[in-house]
């Protein structure tokens, strides 16, 4: 029975004002991504190599290393990393603390050179979950289930987009603890006394990752809604995130390195590029993605 | 658990009411300009092979999709506009349970208990144990749900359904990869809700699960609706007399039963040497089986037929096929026209039948 076409109703006001902030509601937001995080807790596939990632880079590495300079006392390198300090820029070298030279050595790895570890780790592990969190919903047949329920598109973005962060950034901040505890134990003597972590190291953790990290998974995000299949949103995220490592190293290397007002600003920049990511990457969760129609869009 | 009385307000008369609705995806009319109206308190099936646009229907009952054109309205309102209050009074269960594999059952139902915005605590904890014993999911509720068997993930996703206790459930395909008795059961369950007031549109491409269960049919066919009523309605409109299985020794010629009285349509069955006689009514059996045997045929059976689903959608298709079913959705055929001895269809009937065995549609084989 061919009805005669009646235009779709008229709904692109309604729409327009369903989308802003007010009517999203918090408490969904954080009922789905608390049931997300239930579900990598529940997998020990995901969670084991997430402690083996964590551990190799904030406790194997920097214990070998340090280690190696502190109680070897590997003359040979010892010499070669006092060099590598010269490259440095002035004034982080004056920041360099330490009587001898294994100690400066070994205070300069563990302030300056073992940067990377923040920005690693992090973003290794959220762009993984991440990567799948929407098309994994989508695989599933679990994103009928959300496409049928009152969550709001915007929420069921922001809650995955908690839920990909927050075990990244938990594991650093507790990688974090531990790396602080192991250079003050081996690196303190040498110097002086605990001195871990430094203001800058503070600025890092706490002001200039979580951008990055927001800033990645925006995208990634966007990345799990388009693509059609888990493995094909790991493949982009990888290409994503793999310059967006470089990037963060480099302006997180420049926070620490840099005057101590250069962590904040750039941690203020980063915080302005996540927030535009963040509200863009919103628009990429629909209800027809959730579902995999072929929606042309 | 009672209905809200919102749908049986003033000026929504209907629980859900589609007009004219049409959605592409991509390069295809998912729906082509679907006309629907599901009423309060009534268990209603859709009907129609895979394709049809049963699941894309029930995606704009509850706005999880818009409509390209048209209108869709859920308690009276636009889904595309009121969604969040529309699927707040929506149970779904869909084809795939849509359950999350890694958490245990109660997880599963507590998730959607929160979503849904009954919160959390030991009130919700007791009425989540209810609604799993109430599908005898109950002592599965600790364990996680990848390890279900198909039954049970149908169970809980059942349980999930009610547990904000909706007003209007809507069910795709709910018996899809389960053995006949668990079929059956969850058939009763559906039943079972309607007991309580409530409305059930239920998807299917079996046409068995649909006989008894359904309080109103449409068939749907390539995202449109060919006819729609109750099963008692359409059974009248698509056989107004009687209809006998007659059986002989020898084939039956068609033009021996064109010559007697009484005969309206002649309809060949599946098994050899049978046909399908529609008669001007049942007072006409005994001269009919008379006229027979006075031209020399040996019979074998004589058989009342009372036609299932499965021959009203055959007969839907048929006549939908040879164009007696148009924009009037067979109203034509209540009226009686379009049925004579002269137009019997074989040759559609045959590709449906042929169509039906490719597509797995049950009855397709054997006699109907």
């Amino acid at each position: 029975m061919t009805a005669p076409s009646v235009p779709a109703s008229p709904t692109a006001a309604p729409r327009a004002a369903r989308d802003g902030w007010r009517d999203l509601s918090w408490r969904r937001v954080k009922i789905v991504a608390r049931s997300d995080m239930r579900q990598l807790i529940e997998d020990k596939g995901f969670w084991m190599p997430m402690v083996f990632l964590g551990a190799i880079f904030f406790l194997i590495i920097p214990t070998v290393l340090l280690l190696t300079i502190t109680k070897i006392g590997n003359v040979e390198v010892v010499s070669q990393m006092s060099k590598t300090l010269e490259v440095l820029p002035q004034a982080a070298q004056q920041q360099i603390e330490g009587q001898s030279p294994e100690g400066k050595t070994a205070y300069a790895l563990a302030v300056f050179l073992l940067a990377p570890i923040a920005i690693v780790v992090p973003l290794t592990i959220s762009t993984a979950i991440g990567a799948s969190t929407i098309v994994g919903e989508r695989e599933r047949g679990t994103g009928e289930f959300l496409a049928h329920s009152p969550a709001h598109e915007k929420e069921i973005y922001l809650g995955k987009l908690i839920a990909s962060l927050v075990p990244g950034y938990a594991t650093t901040l507790a990688g974090f603890g531990v790396y602080s505890l192991i250079v003050n134990l081996l690196v303190g003597p040498e110097v002086g006394g605990w001195f871990f972590p430094t203001a800058s190291w503070w600025t890092l953790m706490l002001w200039v990752v979580p951008p990055f990290l927001a800033l990645t998974l925006s995208i990634v995000l966007r990345l799990s809604a388009r693509v059609k299949s888990t493995a094909a949103a790991q493949q982009a995220a990888g290409l994503v995130t793999l310059p967006m490592i470089a990037i963060a190293y480099s302006q997180s290397t420049g926070a620490l390195f840099g005057a101590s007002s250069s962590g904040l600003i750039i941690g203020v920049i980063a915080w302005a590029l996540a927030i535009v990511g963040l509200s863009r990457g919103m628009r990429a969760v629909s209800r027809s993605r959730l579902l995999g129609v072929n929606d042309g869009v | 658990m009672s209905p809200s009385p919102t749908a049986d307000a003033p000026g929504a008369p209907h629980v859900v009411e589609l007009v004219g609705v049409r959605r592409r995806f991509g390069d295809v009319d998912a729906l082509a300009g679907l006309d629907l109206v599901v009423p309060a308190n009534r268990i209603t099936v859709l009907l129609g092979p895979n394709g049809a646009g049963k699941t894309t229907t029930i995606r704009m009952i509850t706005g999880a999709l818009d409509p390209h054109a048209g209108r869709v309205r859920t308690f009276g309102l636009d889904p595309s506009v009121h969604g969040e209050e529309v699927r707040r009074r929506c149970g779904v269960v869909s084809a795939k349970p849509a359950l999350y594999d890694r958490l245990d059952g109660h997880a599963n139902l507590a998730y959607s208990a929160e979503l849904y915005g009954l919160g959390r605590g030991d009130h919700i904890d007791r009425r989540i144990r209810e609604a799993a014993a109430r599908f005898g999911i109950e002592h599965a509720l600790d364990k996680r749900v990848g390890g279900f068997s198909t039954g049970m993930k149908t169970r809980l996703a059942l349980a999930r359904s009610i547990l904000h206790e909706p007003d209007l459930l809507l069910f795709d395909e709910p018996t899809s990869g389960l053995d006949p008795e668990s079929s059956h059961a969850v058939l009763d369950m559906i039943r079972e809700m309607t007991d309580d007031g409530r409305t059930v549109v239920m998807c299917t491409h079996l046409l068995l699960e649909a006989e008894g269960l359904a309080d109103q049919v449409i068939v749907m066919e390539a995202g449109d609706d060919l006819v729609a009523g109750t099963p008692t309605e359409l059974t009248q409109r698509f056989w107004p007399g009687t209809v006998i299985l007659v059986g002989a020794e020898s084939a039956i010629d068609p033009a021996v039963l064109r010559t007697i009285p009484g005969i309206r349509q002649i309809e060949p069955d599946t098994e050899p040497n049978q046909m399908r006689l529609h008669l001007d009514g049942e007072h006409r059996t005994p001269d009919v089986i008379t006229a027979l045997v006075a031209n020399g045929l040996r019979l074998t059976r004589i058989e009342p037929i009372s036609p299932t689903l499965e021959d009203l959608y055959f007969a839907v298709r048929t006549k939908r096929t040879a164009g007696e079913i148009a924009e009037d959705g067979g109203r034509r055929l209540a009226d009686g026209e379009g049925i004579d001895a002269d137009a019997t269809p074989h040759a559609v009937t045959d590709r449906n039948r042929q169509v039906a065995a490719l597509t797995g549609w049950p009855g397709s084989e054997g006699s109907r």
